[in-house]
């Protein structure tokens, strides 16, 4: 198993893909984490979809974790591509054969390669959550913010809670783009579905009948990353969102297993 | 201790209401080199993957090194192979593509280098693999394959994109490696490469063994040819008459007559063409090689 693990880390470090991502994730994080400071005041809102989040709320201990939070959809979006491009691209490159003839076992394969990129996930959120808090630390003074209870115990707790939150979440899109690339065997074609799907599907379908979010697994995942909305609780989203991603797993886990390797 | 590096027994692969492999049975005995053939088709990669774990036969038996193909953990660590062409992470180095595999099976990552030298790609290993040409891709491929220090090296068409220099040298390191010990099965359209190799020789059709032993055995079961040349291209005709009046098969072909006969027949020709007035240039009784044994053997039936 660790033999896998050190394999696929070998590939997921690769310049273009470990820079390039944790790139996007840096400028992102600084960018979510700074509108919501520097917008403070504008009319059109701060935070996504057009919220605004005022001084009070970025002044408590929760204040700091505030745009690390709205950068876990987006987060969670770079592990479901990520993902699905690693394990996809077996497929297309013919490489599975070559894995496979070296570890037979296609079990400590899957996991291997689970493992491996729920590293490089967490390396993600850290770096995430480090620029985020940085950005928000220094920018707060500017937009009169104070950052007294950010450090106090109660805001350490915010910080972790917060991050554990998002991991979860994190993971749980990486999964289901997992699932998506074993299924679908292409790297294009699973990334599309997924993110057509989260970002468009879902979207539409709420807006037809906002019941229904309350059953879609993005809108699980994405209320997870901020331990759950006005609509959607965080015990019901972690109940939801698990079911879609241990169901998915499962499916795609057997199909692995059993699916000749003819290409 | 078994003396066979691959035996199969009723191995079958059936793919919806086609069968690709059909019922094939063969053994290929430990530190031969032996040539897989077939045309396209005809279920050599099929064969490949099956004995690799890669997909589950329909029916049938295989022992790989002893063990049994259901169970590929416990024979693949003493295995190398090439299945399809070479494949590999286009983003990553030739070099990084090997020890992403001396990685995952467990081997010495010093072995990365000294394979790369070996098959000449010593001082392209830091170069990325989409830059490659397809002889490097190939040569990578080998170098992959070698990498556990095998005990039976499985190579599909390992020769292809390679220059006459570097098909010699593949020749030259197949063969260096079966005087090693290690059992070579090997597929390969260049028929006359794998006739200097070969010990051993499994031949397939529409998914079915039409000959598997050793070559030797496969030529000695072929008709000679005899070929017989005039001064005067007419004669050619009245020889052709000669030949199939005694009863052989004879066709016209390269401003010669090739006559299915036997060799002590070619003193008799001799004489009927002397009689008929036909100064011959050239009569040469000839074995076929392996390419005419293969287009005898799987052309339609």
């Amino acid at each position: 198993m660790i033999n896998v693990v050190k394999s696929e880390l070998r590939k997921l470090r690769r310049p273009s893909l470990f820079l390039g991502t944790m790139g996007a994730v840096v400028f992102f994080s600084a960018l979510f984490s700074a509108l919501l400071f520097l917008l403070i005041d504008s009319e059109q809102g701060n935070s996504d979809r057009g919220r605004t989040v005022g001084r009070e709320v970025l002044g408590l201990a929760t204040g700091g974790v505030q745009g690390f939070s709205s950068t876990g959809g987006f987060l969670g979006i770079i592990a479901l591509c990520v993902f699905a491009a690693q394990t996809a691209q077996e497929y297309t490159y013919g490489t599975l054969r070559n894995l496979l003839i070296r570890q037979p076992s296609r079990m400590k394969i899957l996991v291997g390669k689970l493992i491996s990129m729920k590293i490089f996930a967490l390396v993600m959120i850290l770096l995430s959550v480090i620029t985020s808090l940085a950005t928000s630390f220094i920018l707060a003074p500017g937009a009169k913010v104070s950052t007294d209870l950010w450090f106090t115990s109660t805001g350490i707790e915010a910080i972790v809670t917060s991050f554990i939150n998002v991991t979860i979440s994190v993971i749980g899109f990486g999964i289901v783009g997992m699932v998506l690339g074993l299924l679908l065997r292409s790297p294009i074609s699973a990334i599309s579905f997924g993110v057509l799907w989260l970002l468009i599907v879902e979207n539409l379908l709420i807006a037809v009948k906002s019941s229904l979010q309350n059953w879609l697994p993005g809108a699980q995942l994405t209320a997870i990353t901020s331990g759950g909305t006005p609509d959607i609780t965080y015990s019901h989203a972690l109940t939801v969102g698990g079911i879609y991603v241990g169901i998915g797993a499962l499916a795609a886990s057997i199909l692995f297993l059993r699916r000749d390797v003819a290409n | 201790m078994t003396n066979t590096a691959i035996s199969v027994q009723d191995l079958s692969k059936k793919y919806d209401d086609r069968l690709a492999v059909s019922h094939i049975n063969f053994e290929v005995p430990l530190g031969t080199v032996c040539g897989f053939v077939g045309p396209n088709g005809s279920g050599k990669t099929t064969t490949m993957r099956m004995l690799l774990g890669l997909i589950t036969p329909t029916t049938g038996q295989g022992q790989i090194l002893g063990e049994p193909i259901e169970h590929p953990e416990k024979y693949l660590s003493r295995v190398g192979a090439m299945i399809e062409g070479p494949a590999f992470y286009p983003a990553l180095s030739g070099q990084e593509n090997l020890m992403v595999l001396a990685k995952l099976g467990g081997f010495p990552i010093e072995r990365v280098q000294i394979l790369l030298e070996k098959v000449g790609l010593g001082d392209r290993g830091k170069s990325k693999y989409k830059t490659y040409s397809l002889g490097m891709k190939q040569r990578l491929g080998i170098a992959a394959a070698l990498l556990p220090e095998p005990k039976l090296l499985m190579l599909d068409e390992p020769t292809n994109g390679l220059d006459p220099e570097g098909i010699q040298e593949v020749r030259a390191l197949l063969r260096d490696l079966a005087n090693d010990g290690t059992t070579v099965f090997v597929s390969s359209h260049l028929l006359s490469e794998l006739e200097i190799i070969s010990d051993h020789i499994v031949m397939l059709r529409k998914g079915e063994v039409v000959f598997a032993g050793p070559i030797g055995d496969l030529m000695a079961q072929q008709q000679p040819t005899i070929i017989a040349k005039s001064l005067d291209h007419a004669d050619l005709v009245k020889i052709l008459d000669i030949a199939v009046k005694a009863g052989h098969h004879a066709v016209i072909r390269n401003d010669s007559v090739h006559i299915l006969a036997a060799m002590d027949w070619a003193p008799q020709l001799n004489k009927a063409a002397f009689a008929a007035g036909i100064t011959l240039a050239q009569l040469a009784p000839q074995l076929p090689n392996l390419e005419e044994t293969f287009f005898e053997m799987t052309g339609d039936k």
